[in-house]
């Protein structure tokens, strides 16, 4: 049977693979911190209409 | 091959046609690209815009339409290094940046460049108003179009008209509260504007070779160092009085008057030791010293700003 060609797989270095997870790490920690930034802002600005809705 | 020369062909260009399959880039150097040193002096600035307002906002919106100001101010000096990626890596001050030094790939600052740009008008219109994000953007595009791509490469009044992105953050913070100009943000961005040539050039004067052999024409390398000393002094014997604008005009008190009077007289002082030296250590030193008092000048003025914008007993309306 013919034996099929996949593509190259990258194979990261060590430190190839640090500078990946301090990417990663950034990039979680960025997410995290704009989730509660709109959360923060979001209750500034309606204040207490923020659970003025119909149930 | 190492990471300072695995992007850069040999005459200095770099080659973003192959990209590394995996990126090289660490979070530090993304936060490089934002040009940290530049934002401090924006968030600064628009802080002392936004207290110029005496108008009361939310602490949490304050914070906010800072941070969108400064991620603005970021994005348009992450612009400015991909466009400039190649003259970058030619001059000795810049080669070590994310892109010339082959960190992360001219595609990638684009992208992270531009998304921020997007992203922080847009969060900066729906916090504040439109009227301030509208500015933000054609702050970013005056920036990156007008002054990187165009003014930077074209005419020896590239920081002089360029300048003025670097003296808009006032005027968007006091917009942020109020979604109007005055006068007051105006002068603040005068002083910037002002302040600009001399700074920068004074830097200029001991770079000159790297900028000559990367072509940006900036004023020593176009009329040379006597003519560059020449325009540093009567700017400098400019900004002093348009320093102390905001006290001549009423908006700020006596301590403000007393603080610009004495920077701009040290400025002025300085700017003249460096037009009489004019070559060798003493010369270099000379720019050097007004280069590092420039930043301090700005920075002084703005704190008395703040200071009395923030203790308003010591404003001149609070004696009338």
């Amino acid at each position: 049977m013919k034996e099929e060609a996949y593509p190259t797989v990258a194979r990261l270095t060590p430190e190839e693979l640090a500078r990946q997870k301090s990417r990663s790490r950034a990039l979680g920690l960025v997410l995290g911190a704009l989730v509660i930034l709109f959360f923060v802002v979001t209750i500034a600005k309606l204040g207490g209409s923020v659970f003025n809705r119909e149930l | 091959m190492s990471l300072a020369t695995d992007s850069l062909i040999s005459d200095g260009s770099v080659a973003d046609a192959t990209p590394p399959l995996v990126s090289k880039a660490t979070a530090k150097d993304y936060y490089e690209l934002l040009k940290p040193r530049v934002m401090q002096l924006v968030i600064f600035t628009a802080l002392v815009g936004m207290m110029t307002a005496h108008e009361p906002i939310n602490p949490v919106i304050g914070f906010a339409s800072i941070l969108a100001i400064a991620i603005g101010a970021g994005a348009s000096g992450c612009l400015n290094m991909w466009y400039d990626a190649t003259i970058d890596s030619l001059m000795e001050r810049t080669a070590k940046r994310p892109i010339p030094s082959g960190a992360v790939a001219p595609g990638e600052a684009l992208a992270f460049g531009m998304t921020l740009s997007v992203g922080s008008v847009l969060f900066l219109g729906l916090i504040s108003n439109w009227y301030a994000a509208a500015f933000l953007a054609f702050t970013i595009f005056f920036y990156v179009v007008v002054y990187t791509m165009w003014l930077k490469h074209w005419t020896v009044q590239n920081i002089v008209i360029g300048g003025a992105a670097g003296a808009f953050p006032p005027m968007i913070g006091y917009m942020a509260v109020t979604g109007s100009m005055n006068i007051e943000t105006l002068l603040q961005f005068l002083i910037i504007f002002i302040w600009t040539p001399p700074h920068f050039w004074a830097l200029a004067l001991v770079k000159s070779k790297d900028y000559a052999r990367a072509g940006v024409p900036m004023l020593p390398v176009v009329a040379g160092g006597i003519e560059t000393r020449r325009q540093i002094l009567l700017y400098s014997l400019v900004l002093m009085p348009v320093g102390m604008s905001p006290s001549l005009f009423g908006y700020v008190g006596p301590v403000y008057l007393v603080i610009s009077t004495l920077f701009g007289a040290v400025m002025i002082g300085l700017a003249y030791d460096l037009f009489r030296k004019r070559e060798g250590e003493p010369a270099r030193k000379a720019s050097y010293r007004l280069f590092g008092v420039s930043i301090l000048y700005l920075f002084v003025l703005f704190v008395a700003l703040l200071v009395e914008e923030v203790v308003p007993v010591l404003a001149w309306r609070n004696f009338g």
